[in-house]
């Protein structure tokens, strides 16, 4: 089995948005067509996006993190989107694990985005079709371009590595190795949905000193209290003593 | 979730649709039994059936405005295997295609007796043909209720109250529309389908409340922890990715202050139920068919509201990701 997924490190996203400017870039000139926009350039600009970059704050000031929260389609594993779709537009790919619509038999319904808990559907507001993240499909297979490049946009974009693309069911991948050695997990697993899209979690680098390897003792015996500890302020052994 | 006119509108016009035509079916039942007087096939029932079929044609056609692309309606028949919408789109034309069969027999006069039960009871075709559509009745609002009851992630309207719900409170519109309709007929009926009315909405008082009740002490599965997967007690969102909001929020949030959408859930407990109940007493005892209109147009008002509430009440886990700009 196969299953295309995105690893997203909360670890290392600083927020730029450059996945989301560069998913609306490559997707708006993609087969399912264009992502159309509202009131681009005045009030209350909205529109069609695959990506977003939202922002939580955790914890209480002065204690407080700033998470910064990729969030596209997941790909889920057992899509609740796919089996309420009336037409069979929205679809999962044996061959890759991909869930995508089929802009030509989607009726605009709105069903497939109330079944997704995750709120990764959105219906194009002009051409009144269900749109979604296809993990660039249209570049993955690409063979005219560099086998280096043949990733979604978002993860070449990304300047600061977080996001990763592989096969989560290989588990020599990149992304398997990521979610298995850092942490990885899934959003909303109450609902069963086994989404093939992990987040990797903040992490933080912590070592424990204890005093006593911060003060020398000289003589294990003292140190272990069966001689009286020497007073700090005598000279050591080596102060005294040349070897 | 955002209500949207046009569904309120089909599942509140079929349900009084159908309704409408389990009432007439089951006063020609009972008279076939001898029960009720026997009614004119064309003035009662073909009139009868063909008012069922407008109202199921209203909704239908009101259908057509929630589909981005209705020119493509056609092809959401096609996975009935898995999708409750699917089934809903052909369980509708075919029931609408049996009033119609049903109603047809009728004005026609074309009613051949299948089988005759003792000296009286005559089996004819009508009545098989009823007994087949009253079956597709119930089934059509099963699949209208799963339609929203399967979808667990809005648990709200994930309980077998949706479809319960559905079903009475669309049999207690019909009812009462049968009541008015025979009444204007004169039709000795009136009074049964009166009485059917007052019990039917009486139950269907009952389940629309356990379903407020439930869903007043409700505890949502997702919370903002498990939906970006940070365990901290104290989570707020900054940015939700876009100023001007999206189809997220569009499609989600109701809009409403709080103040309307606890006034809708009051108003409609009222118009659908004691109100149109004491119109019929008043109608019934008065002989006077304008409290009964108005038991009804009353009571549709109140379903419409109903509906409103019904989906402005559901909240949808994704909410969690844009609570803020």
């Amino acid at each position: 089995m196969t299953q295309l997924a995105l690893v997203i490190d909360l670890n290392v996203c600083v927020g730029c948005h450059a996945c989301v400017t560069v998913c609306k870039e490559w997707n708006t000139s993609g087969t399912a067509g264009y992502l159309s926009d509202m009131n681009p350039f005045s009030k209350d600009p909205t529109g069609t996006f695959f990506n977003r970059v939202q922002t939580f704050e955790v914890g209480q000031f002065p204690n407080t993190e700033t998470v910064h929260f990729p969030k596209s389609c997941l790909h889920c594993e057992d899509p609740p989107c796919v089996p309420v779709c009336p037409t069979g537009a929205s679809y999962k790919r044996e061959s890759d694990g991909i869930v995508l619509v089929d802009s030509e038999k989607c009726i605009g319904c709105n069903y497939c985005s109330w079944a997704c808990p995750y709120g990764a559907r959105e219906l194009d507001a002009e051409q009144k079709i269900m749109k979604k993240c296809t993990l660039c499909v249209d570049r993955i297979y690409d063979e005219s371009l560099p086998e280096a490049e043949r990733k979604p946009a978002c993860v070449l974009a990304c300047p600061t590595n977080a996001r990763l693309f592989g096969d989560i069911d290989d588990p020599n991948s990149e992304v398997a190795l990521a979610i298995r050695e850092q942490g990885g997990y899934q959003l909303m697993p109450e609902w069963g949905t086994q989404p093939a899209n992990h987040y990797l979690p903040r992490r933080k680098t912590r070592i424990t000193i204890h005093e006593d390897e911060l003060v020398r003792a000289d003589n294990p015996l003292k140190k272990e209290r069966q001689k009286p500890m020497p007073d700090p302020g005598d000279p050591t052994l080596d102060e005294t003593t040349s070897w | 979730m955002h209500p949207a006119f046009s569904v309120i509108l089909l599942t509140t016009l079929i349900g009084a649709g159908q309704g409408l035509f389990l009432a007439l079916f089951t006063g020609q039942l009972y008279s076939v039994f001898k029960l009720l007087p026997e009614q004119d096939s064309v003035h009662f029932y073909a009139l009868g059936s063909l008012l069922a079929l407008v109202l199921l044609v209203a909704g239908l056609l009101s259908s057509f405005f929630h589909l981005g692309r209705p020119e493509r309606a056609w092809r959401s028949a096609a996975r009935w295997r898995t999708s409750w919408l699917s089934r809903e789109v052909i369980a509708l034309p075919a029931f609408m295609l049996l009033v119609a069969v049903w109603g047809l027999i009728h004005y026609l006069g074309w009613n051949p007796v299948l089988v005759t039960f003792g000296n009286s009871i005559e089996i004819d075709l009508s009545l098989v043909v009823g007994i087949v559509a009253t079956l597709l009745c119930f089934t059509l609002f099963l699949f209208t209720g799963m339609i929203y009851a399967c979808i667990k992630m809005l648990q709200e309207w994930a309980t077998p109250l949706t479809v319960i719900n559905y079903t009475l409170l669309g049999s207690s519109s019909g009812f009462v529309l049968a009541t008015v309709f025979a009444a204007w007929q004169g039709s000795g009926m009136t009074l049964f389908f009166a009485g059917w009315s007052i019990i039917l909405t009486g139950i269907a008082l009952v389940t629309r409340s356990a379903s407020l009740l439930r869903n007043a002490r409700l505890k949502h599965k997702s919370s903002l922890q498990t939906a970006i997967g940070i365990r901290h007690a104290r989570i707020e969102q900054k940015a939700q990715g876009a100023m001007g909001g999206s189809f997220n929020t569009r499609e989600y949030f109701h809009g409403a202050s709080e103040r309307k959408f606890k006034s809708v859930k009051w108003v409609f407990l009222l118009l659908v139920f004691p109100v149109p109940l004491v119109l019929i007493g008043m109608g019934i005892g008065a002989q006077a068919i304008g409290w009964l209109m108005a038991a009804f147009l009353l009571q549709y008002l109140g379903l419409l509201m109903e509906r409103w509430f019904f989906f402005a009440q559901a909240n949808h886990p994704q909410n969690l990701y844009y609570q803020t700009v």
